[in-house]
């Protein structure tokens, strides 16, 4: 009825702007989770031990647990406050499929809060007396499974953003999900230290990954409706 | 008010029926909300929804946009089922609910170049011109938690004049507007209608717009 429809792709990226401007000026929503992640990955050295041949035994796991909780604490601002001002409406009668228009704001989330963590990982793995050869495995590994933990986040933020108190709700819904990211991105970063190639592990998670991009934001979706309802 | 001229919808057919009702019948927590509710939107209707608090009013709204499926009975636009054209359908839709749409850290312009551009294409000068006639000139850069209830509520309602949807549905679009703000919102769903638009509304204000019809609920 219109000459200037929009394509799904201006919808696309208008979403994934107007998050990234909102994640901006809403500065506590990056800098908390990241905060809180170098937080309790330096603690691990205080509480066990400062002597590098324990921490090189812990320091894939002691990061990847770290990485978890902090994507955890940064799910909540996902959909929450678009359902109170009343955003996730207008997303939901978009025109567009809502596949797209929610993976957008699962990207955005990732660029805010698995990326940062992402890229600082080599810093505190120096901490933790990792050795060198083993970052490469790490940041890789952190790179595929980060967004998985965005992806499969976003379906249990989707279902509970309607509850009035969720606590540990959320928890219980996202941690069963993402400890086989938790598993295969330890053991990849196992197996350099063990002198193996961690390709098979880096294989699994990136078929993960793509399971989780092409599955994950029509279960969001899907609860979202009903979340609104 | 160049830019925000009305679209006109197809003159051919103005007397179409848009949306369809037949037979609705919804029910919340064992209490009937409403039943055997039948009614239609021809295009260049105002449709006036009333009813006492708590008579689905809005429960009805969100039917009709979809949001809410837990309904029996029908409704069609343009005499199709909604699921079978749903792309037509919500690029067609306007939805304004209690809760307005605006994010409270963005400006209004960011809030509209969002909200607008998930129906279609538009350019900074439409937000400005639509930002104008709501009268929230020398606002537009302004964080939206600096506006009050009302200003924020006219950033949702400058969606009315971008937008090029034939089907408005709004509910409660006056309840923090001042009596200038109803004036202008009366003559916008006015222009609607002549447009050969449709405007489903509730509200407990007497509209005095010529092209009214009312519907009660409860």
């Amino acid at each position: 009825m219109t000459e200037k429809q929009t394509t799904t792709s201006a919808a696309f990226l208008a979403t994934l702007k107007r998050d990234l401007l909102i994640a901006f000026k809403k500065k506590n929503d990056i800098v908390n989770p990241f905060m809180f992640f170098i937080i309790v990955v330096s603690l691990f050295p205080i509480g066990i031990s400062p002597e590098s041949d324990r921490l090189t035994e812990i320091a894939a796991g002691v990061i990847w647990i770290s990485v978890l909780l902090a994507s955890m604490l940064s799910m909540d601002n996902l959909y929450r406050s678009d359902f109170e001002d009343g955003s996730l409406e207008q997303l939901l009668l978009s025109p567009h499929p809502l596949f797209f228009l929610v993976l957008a704001k699962n990207i955005s989330h990732w660029l805010v809060s698995g990326l940062p963590v992402v890229l600082v990982s080599p810093i505190l793995a120096y901490m933790l007396a990792l050795p060198t050869e083993a970052y490469g495995t790490l940041v890789l590994s952190l790179l595929l499974g980060t967004p998985i933990m965005s992806l499969v986040g976003s379906i249990a933020v989707a279902l509970t953003v309607g509850l009035g108190s969720r606590g540990l709700i959320l928890a219980v819904i996202t941690l069963p999900m993402s400890v086989p990211v938790l598993i295969f991105g330890t053991l990849a970063v196992q197996s350099t230290l063990n002198s193996q190639s961690p390709v098979g592990y880096l294989s699994l998670m990136l078929v993960m990954l793509s399971v989780s991009v092409s599955l994950a934001p029509l279960a969001s979706a899907a609860a979202l409706k009903i979340s609104v309802n | 008010m160049s830019s925000a001229a009305p679209t006109t919808f197809s003159n051919s057919d103005t007397d179409k029926i848009m949306l369809a009702a037949r037979e609705l019948f919804c029910a919340r927590d064992d209490r009937v909300l409403f039943k055997n509710l039948n009614f239609d939107l021809p295009q260049g209707q105002v449709l006036q929804v009333q009813g006492s608090n708590g008579s689905g009013k809005t429960t009805l709204m969100r039917i009709l946009c979809g949001l809410n499926d837990s309904y029996e009975g029908s409704i069609k636009w343009y005499g199709q089922e909604i699921e079978d054209q749903a792309a037509s359908f919500f690029s067609s839709l306007l939805y304004i609910g209690h809760r307005v749409g605006v994010s409270k850290v963005l400006t209004p312009v960011e809030n509209l170049r969002w909200s607008c551009s998930l129906k279609q294409a538009v350019s900074d000068e439409q937000i400005m011109a639509a930002l104008k006639e709501v009268g929230l000139r020398g606002f537009e850069e302004s964080p939206c938690y600096t506006l009050s209830a009302g200003q924020q509520q006219r950033v949702s309602l400058a969606r009315l004049i971008i937008s090029p949807a034939s089907l408005w549905v709004l509910d409660e679009p006056f309840t923090t507007l001042d009596s200038k703000g109803v004036a202008m919102l009366e003559k916008i769903m006015q222009r609607q209608a002549q447009a050969g638009g449709a405007v489903m509304v509730t509200t407990h204000h007497s509209l005095s717009i010529p092209q009214l019809a009312l519907l009660s609920l409860g």
